[in-house]
């Protein structure tokens, strides 16, 4: 049985944030007499992560999702509550603590933007204090993993997006850690790319068992990586729990289009009893419960006329982003 | 703290930052044409002063270029290390980039204040010594162990004040966010070292040696070269060097408990 890695409890976060009215009037009240006052963005929250689980972090922007990250990886201290990551109190930042994480952020990078990436990845292995062979050693089976070989000897301001974020990752993990804290990885990237780096994600995270920590607006990101998510609402948490009964809480039906032999089929299945969202010619689409699929299909197909029939699953953006608006969800 | 790897990853830090210098020879070569017309120019300003008098300030010209040889040696350590690395804090805050300093298993000053290197500071430095080494000349001044460990003790003083004041302004980007402007007072606060000490009224003398210590970074180290220093200057340049430098490390660490990152 896998151990907790990560415990939060209680933990919460304030800023004192600046306001300013607009125009020259507020500008100038602005520079000579600021007001600032605490807002509170991460409200006493508590959660465990165990290690070899990847978690997802989802909600709207602004929601808490990163400071939650940015404390966990020991950036910033908490203003009341405990952590706990591996052992040690994150904001600490001892070094057999940094030795164990690794940030990484779609929107920031640490690659030297005028030399190969190459470069910095032996830079970042004598700062982990790594040895000459092992580095080479670390860069190769990465990169391999990663599918990056000549762009490794160019210089970073000429890569495109996508080669360039493999880099980051490769750079940010030349020293294996166990726990990834990831802040929108794919942001920007495009399908493929988005695509190769999940992949290359659920690899690392299989080999290694490395614990993975992952924030990101692209629902394929969550959906594909993570079992278990923490919805953040205004920073508290409105949902700690498995992906898919989340989404059978948020989406209890599935929508059915079948296409009928003939008008009079349809016509018997409309009043059969099922619930009918609508009908045209031969088309009829029913609403089924989750649970109940397989027997609704097995009856469908035993005593009706079937040409064809489909089911769709409704888009799961559009699940998840009533899960970003919503502040509760009792499951 | 482990030395063997600290040697390492500064080994690493010059490879990478030479290496990305050198990515642009053109940027390199006006730097290197800027920094002789700089020192010409410098030495031309002051052969000015001294034009009408002979002496300013009680110091001969021959005497005031030692100040100009170390003032020169001074603003190439700027150039060499504190400029592309200590300007560097403020967009590192701004950007949120520093996350990632904090985040290696390394000393966060250690890393920030030694990151890059400016190549065409080194010519700086060297012109400095050539003109140190005219005046060790010109001034019939005797070469003996006493001299070159005062000079040694007073120049690495000179170079931890000017170190931490700097850092110390960019520390406070952490608060302020943006501080180029207290950057450039300070810069221009540095050329008044290019003068001596007691060329300047005697509230200046007081502000420049007990507010912002600019006189200790030049004028000391120059009365060590003409056998004019006293201990209790030595002593006490010692002790702010000191001060300084374990007051701006003492803020870094304090300063960090504020640091918000930027918002992603």
């Amino acid at each position: 049985m896998a151990q907790n890695i990560i415990h939060v409890s209680n933990l919460s976060k304030s800023f004192n944030i600046s306001s300013k009215k607009p125009g020259l009037k507020g500008t100038i009240k602005h520079f000579f007499r600021r007001q600032t006052k605490s807002l509170k963005v991460i409200k006493d929250i508590s959660f465990e992560i165990k290690e070899g689980e990847i978690v997802g972090f989802l909600g709207a922007n602004g929601a808490g999702k990163t400071t939650i990250l940015k404390m966990l990886c020991g950036l910033i201290y908490p203003s009341e509550g405990s952590i706990l990551v591996s052992g040690y109190l994150p904001y600490r930042r001892k070094e057999n603590f940094l030795k164990n994480i690794t940030l990484i952020m779609g929107q920031k990078q640490q690659l030297i933007w005028d030399l190969p990436p190459i470069e910095s990845f032996y830079l970042n292995a004598s700062i982990y204090d790594l040895d000459k062979f092992e580095a080479k050693r670390r860069i190769k089976k990465l990169s391999e993993m990663l599918e990056i070989d000549e762009e490794l000897f160019i210089p970073v301001r000429k890569l495109s997006l996508g080669q360039r974020m493999k880099s980051e990752l490769l750079a940010a993990l030349i020293h294996e850690p166990n726990i990834l804290f990831l802040d929108e990885p794919t942001l920007g990237l495009d399908i493929n790319a988005q695509r190769n780096l999940r992949k290359f994600l659920q690899k690392y995270n299989k080999e290694t068992n490395a614990t993975i920590c992952l924030t990101s607006h692209y629902m394929k990101d969550i959906t594909s990586l993570c079992k278990r998510v923490i919805c953040v609402h205004e920073g508290a948490i409105s949902y700690d729990g498995k992906l898919d009964l989340l989404l059978k809480k948020l989406s209890p039906v599935k929508e059915i289009l079948i296409v009928c032999r003939s008008e009079e089929d349809a016509i018997k299945l409309e009043n059969f009893g099922f619930d009918v969202k609508n009908k045209i010619k031969n088309e009829i689409t029913i609403k089924i419960e989750n649970n109940s699929i397989t027997s609704a299909l097995k009856t469908i197909l035993n005593n009706f006329n079937i040409e064809d029939l489909f089911i769709n699953e409704p888009p799961i953006d559009e699940i998840i982003g009533r899960v970003l608006i919503k502040k509760d969800y009792d499951i | 703290m482990n030395l063997r790897k600290y040697q390492k990853v500064y080994k690493k830090f010059l490879h990478t930052s030479l290496a990305a210098e050198l990515e642009y020879k053109a940027n390199i070569l006006v730097d290197l044409i800027t920094a002789i017309l700089s020192l010409i120019g410098s030495i031309f300003l002051l052969s000015i002063f001294f034009q009408n008098n002979g002496y300013i300030g009680g110091w001969k010209f021959e005497q005031a270029l030692i100040i100009q040889g170390i003032y020169t040696i001074l603003n190439g350590i700027t150039n060499t290390w504190f400029n592309p690395n200590l300007t560097e804090i403020v967009k590192h805050i701004r950007e949120g980039t520093l996350d990632f300093v904090l985040l290696k298993p390394i000393d966060s000053q250690f890393f920030i204040s030694l990151k890059k290197i400016n190549p065409s500071g080194f010519l700086e430095i060297m012109l400095g010594f050539f003109l140190l080494f005219f005046c060790i000349r010109i001034n019939q001044i005797n070469l003996n162990l006493s001299f070159l460990s005062l000079s040694l003790i007073t120049m690495s003083c000179s170079i931890c004040i000017l170190y931490s004041l700097w850092f110390f302004i960019s520390t406070t980007t952490i608060w302020f966010v943006k501080t180029w402007n207290a950057i450039e007072v300070l810069r221009s606060f540095l050329y008044i070292g290019r003068f001596p000490l007691n060329s300047f009224s005697f509230s200046l003398r007081i502000f420049f040696s007990v507010f912002i210590p600019i006189a200790f970074i030049t004028t000391i180290p120059s009365e060590v070269f003409l056998g004019l220093s006293q201990l209790w200057k030595i002593s006490l340049e010692v002790i702010i060097a000191s001060i300084f430098l374990i007051t701006s490390r003492k803020f870094w660490i304090f300063a960090l408990k504020f640091y918000s990152s930027a918002s992603s």
